[in-house]
């Protein structure tokens, strides 16, 4: 029984799939998962702006939306809307055609990644041996469309804002790809099933997660600040930042774009969270071995709430960096603790299992930290200026 | 400690989150519709005319004198003086206003209009939630949208109707008084204004 419930996506896919042509399976199997992938994203989306705007709300001590049906739970509703029949407003002199492609790519590219992510057993929609490789690939064209929108729009606030997102998505894009190649070491392959399958041991009750170990907590925590920045969130939402640049890139979009644009960024934030879970947090594997019985797919999307829970969180208690912080966030303090992860991770696959193994991985991860935190602390105290010729 | 301040913030903001479920003083959001906060006495928003006794246009205090026709700065009051006369509060014949438009739209609250009225009969309305789908007829009001009873006035700003109706009561007083000795005087004025009424 829990059996079939596990599978039963994957057995009701094979019985549609039956009754297709033997030719045509493959593109039509493809286009399923695809199909299936679209509408529950969206779906989620959709209730994750309601529940972020909720949550907000009680993090500032405020209600949040609570108009629209019962407990404003209709807000997306009516928002989705709204963003349809407002007027679609292409400024004069923007390049049309890149205006009008930017938000499909931006969408288009962030709904890829979703092709390699198992969000069940046997429940990945392509199961490539380079799947990692393929998602940063397709997640890379997100900076493309963001460029896209910035540049076409003719504005300098967008133009601002698109340059100020290469320089961070690039920025962030080496310590993410970094933190992710502990995960890689420890499963030896790119396969995101494969990495997944080696997290889903039990030792008694507790499982393998490589978050449960010294290198994969760090690489968890610097996979999931990369991935923040790589999707534009506060506290690294500077490419957007109201205060200065009004909206950044997408200032120039209105209606169904710019709807396109806020759709393409949430699932962007649920594929990198899918990707933390798949590499660091066991994938679809129960968190203890009692709860097998759970259907995989349920664990995963558990986990992912809980991850979106984490970022609007985070999102609601810090405030905007500076560029200036941004990038020597990831210049002096992301690298290098990446570095120095991917060294203790080495590390760990070197010395026996035991308590020693424990010991050294946390020293080589700790001791770091702490001196680079000193030292970056250290650097960043303000003096008192002194004038050499105003007084 | 580099990242000690980030998780004293995710404390403070997780203690906000889970107090707001729990204490309902966190939430300090008045809903609006349905919770209304009492307005400030001082509250002012467009002005009305006042009547007193029951018939809301025979009661007006206005005497159209059109003072404040003239002193409102963006011009938004418009008067037509009546060709007939009615007795006013202390009983002496007055004219009143035929036509007494107000165009909220281009009203701004100044209250120059009250402060100028020599006779109490324009006074400030705290009233707010006055949208219309017409945005010119609907807020050009007329003499019988604009008439509210004394009693309104009290309710609203209590402070200032009790000192109106001192004032005015005062002012009753002293007419009498003047009245009384000159019964003669007050004789003679009258077959005067019964012709004006008749
Ligand atoms: S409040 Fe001012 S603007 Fe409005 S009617 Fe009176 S004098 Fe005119
Ligand atoms: S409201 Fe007052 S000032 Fe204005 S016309 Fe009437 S009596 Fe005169």
């Amino acid at each position: 029984m829990t059996e079939t419930m596990d599978q039963i996506f994957v057995l009701l896919k094979h019985r549609i799939l039956a009754h297709s042509p033997v030719s045509v399976q493959p593109i039509f199997s493809a286009a399923l998962s695809a199909i299936a992938i679209l509408v529950v994203f969206a779906t989620l989306f959709a209730l994750t702006t309601i529940l972020e705007r909720k949550g907000l709300g009680r993090f500032q001590n405020r209600y949040g939306p609570n108009r629209v049906g019962p407990f404003g739970l209709l807000q997306p509703l009516a928002d989705g809307l709204k963003s349809l029949t407002k007027e679609d407003i292409v400024p004069h002199s923007a390049d049309g055609v890149v205006h009008m492609l930017a938000p499909i790519v931006l969408v288009v590219a962030a709904f890829l990644g979703y092709a390699v992510l198992p969000l069940g057993r046997n429940m990945t929609a392509i199961n490539l041996d380079a799947g990692l490789l393929y998602f940063f690939a397709a997640s890379s064209v997100v900076e493309l469309a963001i460029f896209m929108a910035g540049w076409s729009s003719r504005n300098k606030y967008s133009l601002l804002g698109a340059m100020r997102a290469i320089a961070q998505m690039i920025s962030y894009e080496v310590p993410l790809i970094l933190s992710t190649i502990t995960a890689v070491m420890a499963a030896g392959s790119l396969s995101t099933g494969a990495i997944v399958e080696s997290q889903t041991g039990y030792s008694g009750i507790w499982p393998h997660w490589f978050v449960f170990t010294p290198w994969g907590f760090a690489g968890f925590v610097l996979f999931m600040i990369a991935g923040i920045a790589e999707s534009n969130r506060s506290p690294f939402d500077l490419p957007e930042g109201e205060s200065e640049i009004i909206a950044g890139y997408f200032v120039e979009y209105s209606g169904f774009k710019f709807a396109l644009f806020f759709l393409g960024e949430y699932i962007g934030m649920f594929a990198i969270c899918g990707l933390a879970i798949t590499l660091f947090l066991g994938g679809w594997a129960a968190p203890f071995s009692f709860l097998t019985w759970a259907p995989s797919y349920f664990w995963f999307f558990a986990k992912l709430l809980v991850l979106i829970a984490m970022l609007i969180w985070v999102r609601a208690t810090l405030p905007r960096l500076r560029m200036d912080q941004l990038m020597n966030f990831a210049w002096k303090f992301m690298l290098p603790m990446a570095l120095i992860n991917l060294f203790a991770a080495s590390t760990w696959h070197f010395t026996p299992p035991g308590a020693i193994r424990w010991i050294v991985g946390t020293i080589l991860i700790a001791v770091p930290y702490l001196l680079l935190g000193r030292g970056l602390m250290q650097s960043n105290k303000l003096e008192k200026r002194t004038y050499r010729f105003a007084d | 400690m580099l990242g000690e301040g980030i998780l004293k913030g995710l404390a403070e903001t997780a203690r906000n989150f889970f107090g707001s479920f729990v204490s309902k003083e966190r939430l300090t959001t008045v809903q609006f519709p349905e919770e209304r906060l009492p307005q400030p006495e001082a509250a002012r928003n467009f002005p009305f005319l006042v009547y007193d006794g029951d018939d809301s246009q025979a009661g007006l205090r206005c005497v159209a004198c059109q003072i404040c026709e003239k002193e409102c700065p963006p011009k938004c009051i418009f008067i037509q003086k009546s060709s007939d006369k009615k007795p006013d509060y202390i009983g002496k014949q007055q004219f009143y206003p035929a036509v007494f438009n107000i165009d909220v739209s281009v009203c701004m609250s100044c209250q120059i209009c009250v402060e100028v009225c020599p006779f109490d009969a324009i006074e400030m309305d705290n009233a707010f939630e006055l949208s219309t789908t017409d945005r010119f007829r609907g807020l050009l009001w007329s003499r019988e949208q604009l008439a509210k009873p004394n009693s309104y006035f009290h309710n609203i700003h209590p402070a200032t109707a009790a000192e109106v109706d001192e004032r005015l009561a005062e002012a009753k007083a002293r007419a009498e008084a003047k009245a009384k000795p000159t019964v003669a005087a007050s004789t003679t004025s009258q077959p005067d204004s019964q012709t004006t009424t008749s």
